[in-house]
């Protein structure tokens, strides 16, 4: 299991890929968003935890895609089904050896960003911790679709389709821990949901991305 | 590697049995009764056209796949380990990471299957030069060679080849050969799908839909 | 269960029933429309507009049963292997996403007269709406695998994850809703019925139900036939090689 988390982070180093353009993507939904809503700086203070918690969600997303796929195509998936190691202990090894490299990595470096869209400094703190809390969960439910579409030619939309409507509930704590803004009454129990959410999905999806990828396998 | 594997003190009383096997893809049955016996120490060749299922047995024995009918038993394996625990698959897709070194790739499958990774994996395969080369950089038959460097480094009763000779130059075969012996000489078992000749006696034929 | 295991078994059932389940459907909706239409009085806060009720409280309870049901086959079909539970589930997808689209439709079509706009993030149309996300997504399963049994062992575990998904959905818009609006709008369905507008509201649900009940068996029905339609087209590809 070491070796395999070991393999991943030396990957996705080597690649690159990963973190670097999905902290691209961030950035540029940070230049797009004032181009759509315009300037305001009142309005976008306001806005700024709901769509910095999009931007981290959709890149976490995107990246989480091809999380199976490769492993898939050359064949180490079949080596690995065959080894002593549960095949769900493989899926959950590799979704957290991606929340290590990619979405963890996000969730730090995404809340300061915010400071561009005029994020109130205070909410920072918070901002932070309700996105490191998060990005677990995220993860987990993205290597679902990962798995779900990993023999897939062009798997982007449909797993897109199946993992969005599963990121309400993340997306909708996430924001509240922030957003309840006015007095601490809202964002300890957010973000403990948040954390269950997060519980719930790293039991969950190993199995639901063990089982998808073995119905490739066969 | 050398004969005091784990199968070869079992006093080759090993069997793998398959009985009336079927599989199915995509709700066609690719084979179906096909049934053989392979004892300890013995090569079986399997051989068909395209499309008779050869690669399917070979998944089906690896455990990646599940007969639709008919049962396969390991007697006298290991005790509590699955036929796909004690099995090496080496398939088309060869399992090598591109953006990894030579070395790298066997260390990892080294941990990962519980082996061990010494010199002597990179020398069987005439790996050692291209040890710290990226794998994306090798040739067809150095990827080839590089894969089959598994069979060394991790020790499995029940080898699963799936035309293993494909892009091999003549060293790298008469390699394979020597590996195959060995292997065959401490009690284990082979089992490749071929066209062409791998240059071993085998002992079992197996012949998958009609001769071609 | 065996009994229906077997396709031409459930082939012989499904023709017998399906006349009946279609009389059964005509007659609920006519008993149904008519309580709901002519002796259910008009709401005295809503007025006409309350009758839509009677449309969209059937189509999304059972847009929600529905997708439930497909989850259940779906782990008949893991634990089982019953060859007909995928079919079962796949048939009962796009029916219960109409199902959904209606009470969405509805929904819209009544917040017009009472809120003053055709949509309003409503906890309960909120929850409607992605369960109809959640109806797509499954559908799309189907469509983008070619490999039958491979789209089924797939499509089986995104219903099975949405199924866990929904209760979840569930609590967290409304937690959402309470966060944002305080809850003092007037609901589609409210707590308190008239037994004058129960009796329709339950026959309307009932007719529903069996209005499911015929179309997914009737679709099932075509399932096996498009399943052995392909069967023989492969033994034909398999006898063009001398298999």
């Amino acid at each position: 299991m070491l070796a395999l988390i070991a393999r991943d982070i030396a990957l996705a180093r080597s690649q690159g890929g990963g973190l670097g353009a999905a902290l691209g993507f961030i950035l540029s939904v940070l230049v797009l968003v004032p181009l759509a809503l315009g300037p305001d700086q009142a309005l976008l203070q306001r806005l700024a935890p709901g769509i910095m918690w999009l931007s981290l969600l959709l890149s976490v997303l995107l990246t989480a895609d091809r999380m199976f796929q490769q492993d898939y195509e050359d064949g180490s998936l079949d080596v690995m089904m065959m080894g002593h190691l549960p095949f769900e202990v493989v899926t959950l090894t590799k979704a957290l050896a991606h929340w290590l490299t990619v979405s963890l990595p996000l969730a730090v470096i995404a809340p300061p960003l915010g400071l561009m869209l005029n994020l109130d400094i205070r909410q920072l703190p918070l901002l932070g911790l309700s996105m490191i809390a998060g990005s677990l969960a995220l993860t987990m439910v993205a290597s679902i679709g990962g798995a779900v579409t990993a023999g897939l030619r062009r798997g982007g939309l449909l797993s897109s389709l199946l993992i969005l409507p599963l990121y309400v509930p993340v997306l909708i704590f996430g924001v509240a821990v922030t957003t309840s803004g006015t007095g601490a009454d809202h964002s300890i129990p957010a973000l403990t949901v948040l954390l269950a959410i997060a519980v719930i999905s790293v039991v969950i999806a190993p199995w639901a991305s063990a089982a998808a990828l073995k119905a490739y396998l066969r | 590697m050398v004969d005091n594997t784990w199968f070869n003190r079992m006093a080759n009383s090993t069997r793998l049995i398959a009985e009336n096997l079927a599989c199915e893809r995509g709700g066609r049955v690719v084979f179906s009764n096909c049934s053989f016996e392979l004892h300890a120490g013995e090569m079986m060749e399997v051989r068909g056209r395209n499309g008779a299922g050869k690669s399917s047995l070979l998944r089906l024995l690896a455990g990646l796949n599940t007969p639709a009918e008919g049962r396969i038993e390991l007697e006298n394996g290991k005790v509590n380990t699955s036929l796909a625990e004690q099995s090496h698959y080496i398939g088309h897709a060869e399992a090598n990471k591109p953006a990894l070194t030579v070395a790298q790739n066997l260390k990892f499958w080294a941990a990962f299957l519980e082996g061990t990774l010494t010199d002597v994996a990179f020398e069987t395969f005439n790996l050692s030069k291209l040890k710290n080369d990226q794998a994306l950089l090798l040739s067809a038959g150095q990827k080839r060679r590089l894969a089959l460097a598994r069979l060394i480094i991790a020790e499995r009763l029940v080898w699963l080849l799936d035309e293993p000779t494909t892009g091999l130059d003549a060293t790298s075969l008469v390699a394979l050969q020597t590996v195959i012996n060995r292997h065959l000489h401490a009690g284990g078992m082979v089992i490749a799908a071929t066209h062409g000749d791998i240059g071993i006696l085998a002992a079992r034929h197996l012949q998958l839909g009609g001769v071609s | 269960m065996q009994q229906f295991a077997n396709p031409t078994q459930f082939l012989k059932i499904a023709n017998v029933v399906i006349p009946w389940t279609w009389i059964m459907t005509a007659l609920l909706f006519a008993v149904g429309l008519y309580g709901a239409l002519v002796t259910s009085p008009a709401d005295y806060q809503q007025g006409e507009t309350v009758r839509i009720i009677y449309v969209h409280v059937p189509a999304a309870s059972l847009a929600l049963i529905i997708y439930i049901a497909m989850a259940i086959f779906s782990a008949i079909a893991i634990i089982f292997r019953h060859p007909l539970a995928d079919a079962a589930a796949k048939s009962a997808a796009p029916i219960g996403a109409v199902y959904c689209f209606l009470a969405l439709a509805t929904g819209s079509f009544w917040g017009k007269p009472m809120w003053g706009t055709w949509w309003v993030w409503d906890a309960r149309l909120t929850s409607m709406f992605v369960l109809m996300l959640l109806y797509l997504g499954y559908i799309a399963v189907w469509h983008s695998i070619d490999e039958p049994h491979r789209a089924a062992a797939i499509a089986r575990i995104v219903a099975i994850v949405g199924a866990i998904n929904v209760p979840i959905v569930k609590f967290s818009v409304d937690w959402w809703n309470t966060l944002h609006q305080p809850a003092s709008i007037i609901k589609l369905g409210g707590p308190s019925i008239d037994p004058s507008m129960l009796w329709p509201l339950l026959t309307m649900m009932t007719a529903y139900g069996f209005l499911f009940l015929t179309l997914h068996l009737t679709s099932v029905r075509s399932e096996i036939a498009a399943r052995k339609l392909r069967q023989a087209r492969l033994q034909d590809i398999g006898a063009a090689d001398g298999l």
